[in-house]
């Protein structure tokens, strides 16, 4: 039934509505269409020449972090390794803008932020050998276990963000997750929570092209992931991800701003992941040739090199002693991953509760029946072989 | 836990009818009193103080940073409050219905019940998940899950679940003052059962994990908790008239399990029902049935029997009374324990 058929509804004029009026603005928090670039554009003459230099050096040490953790992986030494050759620009990029107060709270792929946060190179890695979850502890190094499922620890990064604010601490908390993880909920909650408690976080997504094989069309029907910052009411930031001092310049705006209360900020990185999703990934399956070498005509150290070597900062002997930077952190990577960890069986019923329960005292008891046991076969076999 | 209890017993009072959500509400208030670290989060809990009231006046005693309205967002409740406990804080989150829980279980789970376990003891996560359980209040869909059993088969989570007034008030108060997760289960339908209680009176607030015997008795152990509390102690009493004397044991704690204190019931009384209103299907009955056996059997004089709520989901409420145990049913099994084979 319409208003015209109600008895008497020539007389009928609906009351208007209260009036409405948007919370926030949004043209502010639009992203820009393209992303930002700094290097090859006006811009980079505002960057600093020994930021520029650092990053450098970082991001070559990176890429033979990578190789040699892959490596690693055809030895054995490592379960599995979650590559992040191409996107070491906003790895870097990510740990250097922090702070040391500050915390990074990093996906699986993320080690390499964790290394360049300056964290140990094989403390980084146990979590890929299989012998610890986490082999260092968050709170000394500020830097959250590297995360597994996908979107979780972003709003572990929130509610870390709004404590250190309860608790009057200019700390800010940067959480990274890729592409496909901007589909989960926990993605969603934690830009929520983080917008309407102005909690001082950064939320860098790596939008590397893939989850796995899924292209990023069918993740998402937005604009741009930086897009989805605006819902929110908070600013979305797109950037070149292979652009390292793009990369540092949006990150560290982003991270002034929540640190001089401004609230959180949501940086896309368009970069690409240039090896399969990890070692035991065939990355032929889903992509063509093609588009991984136009990737590579953009590559992100040869990016800065250009600029470097462009403006005389950086000559042959520069980039040599770079490159032998990063081959002595490799070959001691790998001299100290070709030892056997040394684990406590007993460590599996360690960390359950602050204090064991029966239950668990129980089992504990049973295993070590069981190793002991173990023990005097291996020790009747050496007997034997002795004889 | 020492603290909460000296703390409580410098007080004295005289004890007035006090409902168990009048109980909850004080160990959260004193809870927060004794340690700044102790925050309340949760939808409603601020200005409305929860949708049980669990949480009335909190928000206007320590301000809004203390006792925090979210946005309606489980995952990101739970997910903040493992942030902010890895900032040292002690978070209280208050979950607004059993089954509105679940879409934070992929942080019980993955984060919460693992942060201590995956940081080799780096980074123990003080948080407790206050859960109202169960039905028995006419709740529609989705208002009246037990969801014990779940929390029970995640290692790292205590879970716990008072049945008394007085031990709504102690749990609460230890669970908060633990240094691992607790997920504290609610019976909604015994948060106006009333007790002569004063918060002023001394209380003793154990460490989590004893169970206790409510009532004494030889002939069998009724081994429950929470909401099916009262219905073995009713069930008890009416079974004097057929010549059983049970024992009631209220477990207050599922994780930890006290094995000792069950199964020293089951060896004096040798004969045992469980009892809870959640499924019995992969329920906490048969568990708990497994655990006696195995410690109890030259013990014992009959099959340990369950009394559970049916493998069904919850019933609408105009149905529910034929869900939940009630006394009848528990009678029924305790008629069933084999007691002519004694003779
Ligand atoms: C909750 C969850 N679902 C599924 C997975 C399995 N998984 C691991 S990585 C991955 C793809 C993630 O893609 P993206 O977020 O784009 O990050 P990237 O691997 O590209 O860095 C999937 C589906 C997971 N880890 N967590």
């Amino acid at each position: 039934m319409t208003v015209q058929e109600l008895p008497g509804a020539a007389a009928y004029r609906p009351t208007p509505p209260p009036a409405w009026k948007p919370l926030t603005d949004p043209a502010p928090l639009l992203p820009d269409p393209e992303p930002y670039r700094v290097l090859g554009t006006d811009a980079v003459a505002d960057a600093d020449p020994e930021l520029l230099l650092r990053l450098y050096a970082e991001l070559v040490r990176g890429r033979r972090y990578n190789a040699q953790a892959t490596a690693l992986t055809k030895q054995g030494r490592l379960a599995v390794y979650p590559s992040s050759t191409g996107q070491e620009a906003c790895e870097i990029a990510a740990a250097l803008v922090l702070e040391e107060r500050d915390w990074l709270f990093p996906s699986y792929r993320d080690t390499l932020a964790a290394v360049a946060r300056g964290l140990d190179p094989v403390e980084a890695l146990t979590l890929l050998r299989g012998d610890r979850h986490t082999g260092y502890d968050p709170r000394e190094h500020r830097i959250a276990p590297l995360c597994t499922p996908l979107a979780t620890q972003l709003p572990h990064a929130v509610g870390l963000a709004h404590a250190a604010r309860l608790k009057g601490d200019d700390v800010v908390a940067l959480a990274m997750v890729g592409d496909g993880g901007t589909s989960e909920g926990d993605f969603h909650e934690a830009l929520n929570f983080a917008a309407v408690w102005r909690a001082p976080v950064v939320f860098l997504v790596q939008n590397n092209g893939f989850a796995i094989s899924v292209p990023l069309a069918k993740q998402t029907a937005a604009p741009s992931l930086a897009h989805k910052a605006v819902g929110y009411g908070m600013p979305g930031r797109l950037v070149d991800g292979n652009d390292a001092a793009a990369v540092h310049q949006v990150l560290g705006e982003a991270v002034a701003r929540a640190r001089s209360g401004g609230g959180p900020t949501l940086v896309e990185a368009v970069t690409y992941r240039m090896d399969a999703h990890t070692n035991a990934d065939d990355a032929t399956r889903y992509r063509v040739e093609s588009e991984v070498e136009a990737w590579r005509a953009h590559d992100p150290i040869q990016l800065l090199e250009r600029e470097l070597t462009g403006r005389g900062l950086l000559g042959d002997d520069g980039i040599e002693e770079a490159r032998a930077a990063a081959e002595r952190m490799a070959a001691a990577l790998r001299e100290r991953m070709n030892a056997d960890p040394v684990l406590d069986p007993m460590d599996l019923f360690a960390h359950v509760y602050a204090e064991q329960t029966a239950q668990l005292r129980e089992q504990e008891a049973r295993l070590r029946v069981e190793l002991d046991a173990e023990q005097d076969q291996h020790g009747c076999d050496d007997v034997e072989e002795g004889r | 836990m020492t603290t909460a209890a000296a703390t409580a017993g410098e007080r004295t009072a005289k004890a007035k009818p006090a409902t168990m959500a009048q109980a909850l509400g004080r160990a959260l208030r004193d809870s927060m009193a004794q340690d700044p670290t102790v925050h309340v989060l949760g939808e409603d809990v601020g200005t409305l103080g929860g949708v049980f009231r669990i949480t009335d006046g909190l928000a206007k005693e320590f301000g809004d940073n203390r006792c925090t309205d979210t946005p309606l967002a489980e995952a990101g409740i739970l997910g903040a409050a493992v942030g902010m406990a890895m900032y040292g804080l002690r978070p209280v989150v208050e979950m607004q219905f059993d089954a509105f829980a679940y879409p934070a279980f992929e942080q019980l789970i993955s984060h919460v019940a693992k942060m201590r376990n995956r940081t080799a003891g780096a980074m123990p996560l003080p948080i407790t998940v206050r859960v109202p359980y169960g039905g028995g209040i006419g709740g529609v869909e989705h208002h009246s899950d037990s969801s014990e059993a779940y929390y029970m088969a995640t290692p790292g989570l205590h879970v716990v679940t008072p049945a008394t007034v007085e031990d709504a008030y102690g749990l609460l108060r230890a669970s908060i003052a633990s240094d691992d997760p607790v997920v504290f289960l609610e019976p909604k339908r015994l948060y106006w059962s009333k007790a002569d209680w004063s918060p002023e009176a001394p209380v003793s607030v154990e460490p989590i994990g004893r169970a206790v015997v409510r009532r004494p008795g030889r002939n069998a152990t009724l081994i429950t908790y929470g909401p099916s509390l009262p219905v073995c102690m009713e069930a008890a009493e009416a079974a004097v008239e057929e010549g059983w004397d049970l024992e009631v044991v209220d477990l207050r704690s599922l994780v930890p399990f006290d094995d000792e204190t069950v199964a020293a019931s089951v060896r004096r009384t040798g004969r045992a029902v469980v009892v809870h209103e959640s499924s019995g299907f992969g329920g906490p009955g048969g568990e708990i049935a497994a655990r006696v056996t195995e410690r109890c059997f030259h013990y014992l004089e009959a099959p340990v029997l369950r009394v559970a709520g049916f493998d069904i989901p919850y019933p609408p409420p105009m149905q529910e009374r034929h869900h939940l145990p009630g006394v009848d049913r528990v009678l029924d099994a305790v008629a069933r324990l084999q007691w002519e084979a004694e003779s």
